[in-house]
């Protein structure tokens, strides 16, 4: 009799508990769809020739007019299309690191993917001399081996989040070793080339990136939405997973080359964007409050990030627009230290 | 018939051999404390049993059939273990964590059931920590955080339950609390129970089957008011003591013979 007082209590704060969280981060993540396509909206409205939110809109439904149709469809969209779909792809990616490794400073940096295509595509562009689509080839399959690389080298009865990170660190500082070498001893025109594919551009972006990028993440975002589910569990540490019948190494290792390919998809799209795998998880983070990876508004976060980025790019010095890369960096950066602040403030940090 | 036992174990890390040819049966309905020194191989024993870890030789037997041919999510079903550390995730709420139990119960299309709120808001009560539904885990003192973790593995309503030094960290009253929560499970809801403990004293008072090891291999078991004496603590321990009655509950207690001093007339027992 007495016990069934606080069970009851317990069984009613638990569900209330239980719908508060869920709720909230399904108004984050309006949020954040209404977010994008407002970008999307300035994205394709703002530059030399500008066009008005209402005619972009119409435009983008077929009903505006002829001049103002190919500026949109293509010219702007694929452009701001490419920059949504690469950074959905990086903010899941990076989710999906920071959870395998349970570091919050982890990204696709820690296989070594980075280093590796980064590597692959200054070789291309400084020795071979490759054109754009051998660039985009050659750092997907430099990064896809070095992360296969990392792997193995860090497996031992499985693979653990901390022999990772340092297999990781260790093979991307000789990597950048050896892309520093191949920078010194080129021409100087392929080390511009390199430098700005090094920091991650979209400048030149059109339909034909689009509809690769968006097929791959038609598969795998869903992919990753179902992996989620165990790599929750793993978060607890693999004992206590195990114990409830989590496949922990095969979860992990799922995990792990869904990641890679999203890196890889975007690196193809738009070069190693720094920073959207990192910040934009942990902004996403902080909004929701939820716990578990965030792969969804992680993804859907690293969409806005990038988008915002780029109009920030193209027009914060309109005579000399900006590689991608170069906002990316400050704006996410400056938004995660806004809001540690914030919440150092409230006095949870 | 048993339903847990371990047939001819041999156990190793790496190069270093723990346990060599061990055989050992979980009695049905027991709570079975494990004791022994450091490194004895008690904990790691444990986790064999819990398929943590894959013995070299030998094999765990689960209901009859070899652990490992069983699918993971079914012996999760049958077979709880709480680990000596487990990581709680950033600001996740003591409910969630302890809805986390309930996996094995759950699939791609059998997501949260009525049945799975029942056996979550069970486990809170059990353990007494319904009150704490919608606090941060990271904020909870050592022994709440404890009581959590103990609700998360009985919220999987597994007949079985291993526990690896659930009472390791806690102070001397959230110890007693967490032992009194395992013998109230043990009766009142019937599960068998395994668990490590460090304290002598306490795996006396609480097991009704006790199994002391030593160098990986087991020295004695069964009841400890027929199996603990004196001879058998300086066997496993290598310590000089007297057993006396716990004038609590009459299971033996271990009184440590006392430090020598020079000089003084040895008081032999």
């Amino acid at each position: 009799m007495i016990a069934t007082a606080p069970a009851q209590r317990g069984a009613a704060a638990l569900a209330a508990v239980r719908r508060a969280a869920p709720r909230r981060t399904l108004g984050v993540c309006g949020g954040l769809t209404l977010a994008v396509l407002a970008l999307l909206v300035v994205a394709v409205g703002t530059g030399d020739y500008p066009i008005a939110p209402l005619d972009v809109v119409k435009a983008l439904v077929g009903q505006g007019d002829s001049a103002t149709s190919f500026v949109v469809e293509t010219l702007r969209l694929p452009r701001a299309l490419t920059a949504l779909l690469a950074g959905a792809a990086l903010g899941a990616a990076g989710a999906i690191f920071q959870s395998v490794s349970r570091n919050p400073l982890g990204s696709p940096d820690i296989i070594g993917f980075t280093a590796g295509s980064s590597a692959a595509a200054v070789f291309e562009i400084t020795v071979i001399g490759g054109g754009t689509v051998a660039v985009a080839a050659g750092s997907m399959i430099g990064g896809l081996l070095t992360a296969l690389a990392v792997y193995g080298l860090a497996f031992r009865d499985g693979v653990q989040g901390y022999r990772l990170v340092l297999v990781g660190i260790g093979i991307s500082a000789m990597l950048e070793a050896l892309v520093n070498y191949l920078l010194t001893r080129a021409k100087i025109e392929d080390v511009q080339a390199a430098s700005v594919w090094l920091t991650g551009s979209l400048n030149g972006r059109g339909w034909e990136h689009v509809w690769p990028t968006l097929a791959a993440l038609g598969v795998l975002l869903p992919a990753c939405a179902l992996l989620q589910r165990d790599l929750k569990m793993v978060e607890m540490g693999d004992d206590t997973a195990k114990a409830l019948g989590v496949s922990v190494e095969r979860s992990r290792l799922s995990n792990i080359v869904v990641g890679v390919l999203l890196t890889a998809v975007a690196t193809a799209a738009c070069g190693p964007v720094a920073f959207v795998a990192l910040t934009a998880p942990q902004i996403a983070r902080r909004l929701t409050g939820a716990t578990g990876p965030g792969v969804m508004t992680a993804a859907m976060m690293g969409a806005a990030l990038m988008l915002a980025s780029d109009v920030l790019a193209q027009r914060l010095f309109p005579s000399t627009p900006l590689p991608v890369g170069v906002v990316t960096g400050a704006l996410g950066g400056l938004y995660l230290i806004w809001l540690l602040a914030l919440e150092a403030r409230r006095g949870r940090a | 018939m048993t339903r847990l036992l371990g047939e001819r174990l041999t156990l190793s890390y790496d190069d270093r051999t723990v346990a060599a040819d061990l055989d050992v049966t979980i009695p049905d309905g027991s709570f079975t404390v494990v004791v022994g020194p450091n490194a004895c191989g008690k904990s790691t024993m444990l986790r064999a049993l819990a398929r943590m870890i894959k013995p070299r030789e030998g094999q765990v037997l689960l209901d009859g059939h070899a652990i490992t041919s069983l699918p993971s999510k079914e012996v999760a079903r049958r077979l709880g273990l709480l680990p000596q550390s487990s990581i709680a995730p950033d600001a996740i709420t003591v409910a969630d964590l302890v809805a986390r139990g309930r996996y094995p119960h759950q699939g791609l299309l059998r997501q949260w059931s009525p049945r799975d709120e029942e056996a979550v808001s069970a486990a809170m009560a059990a353990t007494r920590v319904g009150d704490l539904a919608d606090r941060h885990v990271d904020e909870l003192s050592g022994g709440q955080r404890q009581r959590v973790w103990l609700a998360m593995a009985l919220a999987q309503e597994t007949p079985l339950l291993l526990l690896d030094e659930p009472t390791t960290f806690l102070d001397i009253t959230h110890q007693i609390e967490v032992l009194d929560l395992c013998a109230e499970l043990h009766e009142d809801q019937g599960r068998t129970l395994v668990a490590v403990l460090h304290d002598l004293n306490h795996a006396c008072r609480y097991a009704t089957h006790l199994i002391a090891m030593r160098e990986g291999a087991i020295v004695a078991e069964g009841d400890p008011r027929t199996i603990v004496d004196a001879d058998l603590v300086e066997a496993v321990f290598g310590l000089r003591c007297r057993v006396v009655d716990d004038p609590e509950t009459g299971t033996p207690l271990v009184v440590p013979a006392a430090r020598r001093r020079a000089g003084a007339a040895s008081s032999s027992s």
